[in-house]
């Protein structure tokens, strides 16, 4: 559900402090439909095909890994923040669900591709780190806190 | 999951008519595909030409439904647009798989 959005609708607002807030139900339908909300907002849109593509991944990545593991025993809600600066997309998630196991992010290693044997998960911590930067977690009054920068002109051209 | 296919000679074709495989979508995907893949043809390929986005769930489905296939036959995948396409080179997925630019002319409307 989207609650507040000076980035959303059709033109961009004034320019300065653009941001969107969604409260996102802690299940994967939800996800989805707060992911293409989010993607049809200004501030999204405002962004490179590729930049948007890859919010989108590591965004995903990051609310699947909450419903599933956060709240994998009670259900709840999901806070996703967005905001854009110059050069950077800012992303604030917060939940409060179960604390990360040791209370830090997983490593994200990319699971070896065994022909006999293929994996068929583990990659979601690997997407986020790859794909994200500056990324932080802590555990804060009863909430996960997880943040992270993405690139808003990111071009596939010069990044492939 | 509208999963819709055609057959030719050995080959079935799979285009997924959705525009997104996620983790909402993921088991219909691969139950879908477990049902279709029973015919006996030894290529299946798997046209994604319609579908934007697919995450690590996705990403897994796919896998899961190569290996439910058995050895000795080969899921292929065509048309991976963009997102998609990232997702599957930086996991390196895109060497277990061969990927076709496009469902070949010819076989897009066959069967």
């Amino acid at each position: 559900m989207l609650v507040d959005a000076e980035g959303y609708g059709e033109r961009p607002g004034d320019g300065t402090g653009d941001h969107v807030r969604l409260l996102i139900p802690s299940e994967a339908g939800a996800v989805r439909q707060a992911l293409q909300e989010a993607c049809a907002t200004w501030l999204l849109r405002s962004l490179t095909d590729d930049a948007r593509g890859t919010a989108e991944i590591v965004i995903a990545e990051a609310l699947n890994n909450i419903v599933e593991h956060a709240y994998a025993s009670h259900a709840g809600e999901i806070e996703l923040s967005l905001k854009r600066s110059g050069g950077k997309l800012s992303v604030l998630i917060t939940d409060r669900g179960h604390p990360m196991p040791g209370g830090n992010l997983p490593e994200g290693r990319l699971p070896a591709a065994d022909p006999e044997n293929l994996p068929e998960g583990g990659f979601g911590w690997f997407l986020i780190r790859t794909l994200s930067q500056d990324l932080r977690y802590c555990r804060a009054d009863g909430r996960n806190h997880l943040f992270f920068r993405l690139d808003a002109d990111q071009d596939l051209r010069q990044s492939a | 999951m509208d999963l819709q296919t055609s057959a030719r000679d050995d080959m079935l074709i799979v285009s997924a008519m959705e525009d997104r495989i996620d983790a909402a979508g993921a088991i219909q995907f691969k139950d879908r595909m477990r049902e279709l893949v029973q015919v006996a043809t030894q290529r299946v390929v798997l046209d994604l030409s319609r579908v934007q986005f697919l995450d690590s769930s996705g990403l897994g489905a796919v896998v899961a439904v190569m290996k439910l296939m058995g050895p000795g036959r080969k899921l292929e995948l065509a048309g991976l647009t963009p997102t998609v396409q990232k997702v599957f080179r930086l996991t390196r997925m895109d060497s277990v798989f061969t990927i076709h630019a496009g469902v070949p002319e010819g076989l897009r409307d066959a069967g």
